[in-house]
């Protein structure tokens, strides 16, 4: 039995991984296939520097990249447009494999996926050539500008404001909490066209006009850069425009759900880690002459953790599934897979500190770091009590 | 060129392995492609980048999950597959005399000049088969191959024997086991997992090509016995004493 302070190295990988991970109970050949490309490229590319990114605050773009080589940052755009051509299943299977390696430069990745779908969805040819193939190689980096100092929740009352001039539209106004913020080459921003109308513009970095604050120092996700965006005047053509004008709402709404799955799946990656180095943990840690793994109340509280990993696990897929067979309920399932999903996974995060005693506080020992990073997925993409709002109504509807 | 690369599906090494009395229990286990295995795959398509191999074709002998590990070889880069069937345990009754033969009689069929193959498989050990293979089709071999040239038909192989390194150099055809440090295989990304799905996949039953005889019988599987604690001396008189009583050194 290993000796726990001096053994433990740091980045260690669990010795008993949970197989169940694989659980094939929606999974085809062709995904368990594409997972284990994910998972083995989390293993060796992500999780042996994930602890250095976290502290160094350090932004991987080198290994974005080659994740993108891998076929990751266009997973469910269509082939003709120059994407993988998947399904939300199979996104959620890699993201959920991906970010057991790393959780934060995964939910960076789930949105470049976004948008990337977002330009394939609504985009012209002309925008859909210029952008998409960049996008597939982490040529050019993207985030989602929706929520506002003032705006959260209720992101319909954003103030951010774009008027027609000539042949321009003139953007004023600032966009917070923004993941990519200052790093990323292009911003999809969801701003007012008239009074009522919500759109969709692109907007380039190097824009005259277009500022950032300075990096959020974060709870979690350090290795993602997050920014406000700040416009004072940009001008850009309206060739820029995403979609229709009035139409920018609907659109955030048609990529929320797999959204919400995608932030899931990141929330189960994280988990997955975190209950392999308790698992390890309880075998090696003795007291009282003892494994902890021989202690009724850990062994109770070990049960919770996995029945409540795998059935997060399931909503999520079913929720996934759903949305590839464009089922009439699938944002009741999303946002029900999203909301439980990252409440149990946080909490088992939690409670795997916990398990790990004073070594849990420590850095060296990771659990707390995957704390941190799945805190913050109870609350973006849509806080976890609007997804009981949109549960409720949708039923008592 | 044409190049034959044998894999084989085992049980994954990370795995905790559960031993029955009638040998090691695969019921839901997770299974994977044999490393060594992975590494000739690996190679064959580094030869084929080199421009020095014009086709790689995969070969498995086993149930129909063992396709698995030929779709991994064709996402990896391999052109075509051959998947030999049968339902006899392949860590048991598929037995390296047998592959040989089942081997030989497709490098007859297909006319290769190279076989690759992993040096031993991680679930029997026996590193047997691809010398086997050599001695059968009378070909040349290099096993433990770390490092591999070919020009002009020539094959040099750098082979990590006990001693150190051994270069040998024949004329192919031919057949080289891979080791180790040959490679380290690249992954599979999600277009190339998607493009195998159309690459050739011909099944075979086995009896066609041969017959497994099971001359080597497994007798007993046993796990490893459980280490005993150790412990600490006082001095150098008791260890003295201890490595002669107790590990019987002198």
């Amino acid at each position: 039995m290993q000796i726990i302070r001096n053994r433990f190295m740091v980045n260690h990988i669990p010795r008993f991984g949970f197989k169940y991970m694989s659980d094939s109970t929606f999974l085809n050949e062709e995904h368990l296939q594409i997972q284990k490309a994910a998972l083995d490229f989390a293993k060796e590319k992500m999780l042996p520097y994930s602890a250095e990114w976290d502290k160094k605050h350090h932004f991987p773009k080198d290994v974005l990249r080659e994740l993108a080589a891998m076929g990751f940052s266009t997973i469910y755009v269509k082939q003709e447009s120059g994407g993988v051509g998947l399904d939300r299943l199979t996104a959620s299977v890699i993201f959920e494999a991906l970010s057991y390696g790393d959780v934060t430069t995964t939910a960076y990745l789930t949105i470049q996926n976004m948008c990337a779908y977002m330009v394939d969805q609504f985009g012209n040819e002309e925008q859909k050539k210029t952008w998409i193939p960049r996008f597939g190689t982490f040529d050019a980096f993207a985030s989602y500008c929706l929520t506002e100092p003032n705006s959260g929740s209720d992101s319909k009352n954003m103030k951010t404001f774009a008027k027609k001039d000539g042949n321009d539209y003139v953007i004023n106004g600032s966009k917070c909490f923004i993941s990519g913020g200052s790093v990323s080459d292009v911003y999809l921003v969801m701003c007012k066209t008239s009074e009522k109308d919500v759109s969709c513009i692109l907007v380039e970095k190097g824009t005259p006009g277009l500022s950032f604050g300075k990096l959020e120092d974060k709870m979690g996700w350090n290795a993602s850069p997050t920014a406000m965006v700040l416009f004072d005047n940009v001008r850009v053509p309206q060739s820029n425009l995403l979609g229709k004008e009035g139409n920018g709402f609907k659109m955030a709404m048609s990529a929320l759900d797999g959204g919400r799955i995608n932030i899931a799946s990141c929330s189960l990656g994280g988990a997955s880690f975190a209950f392999d180095l308790t698992k390890d943990y309880l075998h090696d840690r003795k007291q009282f002459g003892q494994p902890l793994a021989a202690f009724q109340g850990l062994q109770f509280k070990f049960a919770d953790m996995a029945t409540n990993l795998v059935t997060s696990r399931l909503i999520v897929r079913q929720a996934a599934q759903m949305i590839d067979n464009s089922h009439p309920d699938k944002t009741l399932y999303s946002a029900m897979a999203k909301r439980y999903a990252t409440d149990s996974c946080f909490n088992l995060a939690n409670e795997a500190l916990q398990l790990h005693g004073g070594y849990g506080y420590l850095r060296e020992y990771q659990v707390e770091r995957i704390v941190r990073d799945l805190r913050v997925h109870q609350i973006l993409e849509g806080t976890n009590e609007i997804m009981k709002v949109i549960i409720s109504r949708n039923l008592l509807k | 060129m044409k190049v034959l690369v044998a894999v084989k599906r085992v049980v994954d090494s990370g795995i905790k392995v559960r031993v029955k009395p009638e040998g090691i229990d695969l019921q839901g286990v997770k299974m994977t492609i044999n490393p060594f295995c992975e590494i000739a795959v690996e190679e064959a398509v580094r030869l084929k980048e080199k421009k020095l191999i014009a086709e790689i074709v995969a070969v498995t002998i086993g149930p129909k999950q063992g396709a698995e590990s030929l779709r991994h070889a064709l996402a990896l880069g391999a052109d075509k597959a051959i998947h030999v069937t049968t339902e006899a345990r392949i860590d048991q009754a598929v037995q390296p005399l047998d592959v040989a033969n089942i081997l030989a009689k497709l490098v007859e069929r297909d006319n290769y000049n190279l076989v690759l193959m992993g040096k031993q498989s991680i679930d029997d050990d026996f590193n047997q088969t691809g010398q086997m293979l050599a001695g059968l089709l009378d070909w040349p071999q290099a096993t433990f191959a770390s490092n591999i040239q070919i020009t002009d038909g020539v094959a040099q192989v750098i082979r990590e024997i006990d001693g150190g390194l051994q270069t040998v150099k024949f004329k192919l055809p031919g057949v080289i086991t891979c080791d180790l440090r040959l490679n380290q295989p690249r992954f599979a990304s999600v277009p190339n997992i998607m493009k195998a799905k159309s690459k050739p996949l011909e099944t075979i039953p086995l009896d066609k090509l041969g017959k497994l005889h099971n001359s080597i019988q497994i007798t007993k599987t046993e796990a490893p016995a459980v280490r005993k604690g150790g412990a600490i001396v006082e001095n150098v008189d008791v260890l003295l004493q201890k490595l002669r009583t107790e590990a019987k050194l002198f």
